[in-house]
């Protein structure tokens, strides 16, 4: 062999080293970004859903809110331009004079208007039902919340502070809630459902609709339930009792 | 156009100043609504599309309709009016580029347009429409090309169909963006789409007829022969008809079913300023005495037609914030039946009053118009070669 290709194969070798090593740590990255963070992959066995019991839910009680504000790093106050991925909103029969008190929040419809009319696909819909937005693909151009039937998207209208590491946020771009599928990926509940049961209320009830067993097809099957707008056909994965 | 004296010259360039200048405050309003986010706007999370929108979109359907005069000419076979074509083109390109910025530009996050270029949701008219925007300005400029160029004038008459059918379909687009929002009292209804196209063929037409004028006048030259004028000013008089008329079918069906009366009645007689911007400046300012400008004999000359033009203009603007903005403040009905109340404003109309950085972003899409085809009819021969006859013959 002469020199040079002695002098090349060198060469070659060591740019081999040094490309490698600078590809490891992105490949490294790239896995943790991958990786699951629960056990099993997103089924689309499991429909998850809520049942809101308005007969339970306390006129003035907030624990639901203040949980979900606590949760996701939410500022809690409520100016127009502020987000809100749950309120509590009262109603009053304008015949009969009856009076209800209810949370709302993103209904996780079957049928998102909101996935729809997403230009960039930012707004999708999970295999087990969860709606969600991914704030990389977000463009910031409102027509979600344009399209949502339910008012529950919320743009980011300022600089975020306070954010949590599992609740990514951003000004520019729209949220709403999350069914906080960062516990439910963990086998855990959304945390306004256990504020609420904390509270003694037990208005909300989380599980998988899909699952004849759960207690909330079993209470789905007993009740009398509605979606709200059910005129829209979304099929809601919130549902409410005593409406 | 080749300004003819130093004084027109002078002119072209203090024009071009002016309209550069306000580019450059909508650039700063703009930038100044990105580092301090929307909260700087009159926009919340109940009227999400504000003043802004009103310009994109005004700037929008009246590009789509600025094709009129050459689709007539191409499509049409209407000899008269084939001179004014080029213009016609560069209209249509100069509107929807001062459209599209304000556009870009009041989006959340508009250094992000790149993946609005790279990831689509074939279900959403908003991804249809980036391609339809695109597609008209790609199609104009072969069309341009086509009308410019003597050896491609064959080419003129497919490349003009093409476009006609193009900006048919874009503005079904547009109007559909409102038509497919199927939860709001204000919108999901089919006959949005053909709404905005006979706005786009009033508002066009009007844009064209101002351009025209002054152009012309900057270049010393009639703006405009005679017969060919009381065609146009008859064409701009039945196209504002026909968007009356397609208001009023989209009003009069809403009022026939109970579920609307509560939004009709906001929109039309209680919901200020709503009911006296429809009323007052799309309805008389805007249709009523344009009409009567551009249809009583008493007034036939170009002044009168471009004051109607300009009238026209002003109208779709009031139409447009009534249409946009007291759509989303009119609240949603999510719970019917019921009295609603709650910290996140449900129940209530939103009271969006919008601010200067809002108004000036708006402005500088107009202004950017207004450069695109000032500079556009410097470069390229957009004007009829007739009235220069006309002229040289004076």
């Amino acid at each position: 062999m002469n020199p040079v290709d002695q002098r090349r194969r060198d060469f070659l070798g060591k740019a081999a080293v040094a490309a490698g090593a600078m590809i490891a740590p992105g490949v490294i990255l790239y896995d943790y970004a991958h990786a699951k963070q629960g056990a099993e992959p997103v089924s689309g066995k499991v429909r998850w859903g809520m049942l809101i019991d308005t007969t339970k839910c306390a006129s003035g009680c907030r624990e639901c809110v203040d949980a979900c504000n606590r949760e996701n790093g939410l500022p809690g106050s409520t100016r127009p331009t502020d987000s809100q991925w749950i309120r509590k909103v009262d109603l009053k029969d304008l015949k009969s004079g009856k009076a209800v008190s209810l949370p709302v929040m993103c209904q996780h419809c079957a049928e998102p208007p909101c996935v729809d009319v997403c230009p960039t696909g930012a707004s999708f819909k999970r295999e087990d039902g969860i709606v969600l937005v991914d704030r990389h693909t977000c463009i910031g151009c409102r027509y979600c919340m344009m399209a949502c039937p339910y008012k529950a998207r919320s743009f980011v209208h300022e600089p975020t502070t306070g954010q949590k590491p599992d609740v990514p946020r951003g000004k520019g771009c729209v949220e709403s809630c999350t069914l906080c599928v960062h516990k439910v990926d963990r086998g855990g509940t959304p945390s306004c459902v256990e504020a609420c049961a904390a509270a003694g209320h037990g208005a909300i009830v989380f599980g998988d609709l899909n699952d004849p067993a759960s207690e909330i097809s079993k209470r789905v099957r007993a009740a009398t339930t509605t979606q709200l707008r059910a005129d829209l056909r979304t099929d809601n994965g919130v549902r409410y009792q005593g409406l | 156009m080749e300004p003819t004296s130093a004084s027109s010259r002078r002119a072209f360039w203090a024009l071009l100043a002016a309209g550069g200048a306000l580019v450059a405050v909508a650039l700063g309003a703009a930038h100044y609504m990105e580092v301090h986010g929307h909260a700087v706007t009159g926009m919340n999370n109940q009227v999400v599309w504000g003043l802004p929108h009103v310009f994109a979109i005004f700037l929008i359907v009246a590009a789509s309709g600025a094709l009129n005069v050459a689709s007539i000419g191409s499509v049409f076979g209407e000899a008269a009016y084939k001179p004014h074509s080029p213009l016609s083109v560069l209209l249509t390109v100069a509107l929807l580029a001062g459209g599209l910025m304000v556009l870009v530009l009041d989006l959340g996050r508009p250094e992000r347009l790149v993946v609005a270029a790279t990831h689509y949701n074939f279900r959403s008219i908003f991804a249809w429409n980036m391609i339809l925007y695109n597609g008209l300005f790609a199609i104009c400029a072969l069309y341009l090309w086509a009308l410019l160029e003597r050896r491609l004038g064959g080419y003129a008459k497919p490349v003009g169909l093409a476009a006609f059918a193009w900006r048919i379909i874009l503005t079904t687009g547009t109007g559909s963006i409102f038509g497919f929002l199927v939860a709001r009292q204000a919108y999901a209804s089919g006959v949005i789409a053909p709404l905005f196209i006979a706005l786009s063929l009033a508002w066009g037409l009007a844009a064209f007829h101002l351009a025209q004028c002054g152009l012309a006048r900057l270049a010393g030259r009639e703006p405009m022969d005679a017969e060919l004028h009381a065609r146009v000013r008859r064409l701009l008089a039945i196209f504002v008809i026909a968007a009356l008329y397609f208001v009023a079918v989209h009003h009069l069906t809403n009022l026939y079913w109970a579920k609307q009366a509560a939004f009709e009645r906001f929109i039309l007689v209680t919901g200020a300023p709503y009911p006296a911007l429809f009323w007052g400046g799309f309805v008389v300012a805007g249709s009523a005495v344009p009409l009567v400008l551009l249809l009583h004999p008493g007034f036939a000359g170009p002044r009168a037609t471009a004051a109607a033009s300009l009238l026209v203009s002003l109208g779709a603007l009031a139409f447009l914030y009534v249409f946009i903005i007291g759509g989303q403040a009119f609240p949603l009905e999510i719970f019917p039946g019921y009295e609603v109340a709650s910290a996140f404003h449900d129940g209530q109309v939103d009271g969006y009053a919008p601010s200067l950085p809002e108004f000036l972003l708006g402005l500088g899409g107009i202004a950017a118009a207004f450069v695109i085809a000032l500079a556009g009819a410097r470069a390229l021969p957009v004007l009829p070669p007739d009235t220069v006859a006309v002229a040289a013959a004076k």
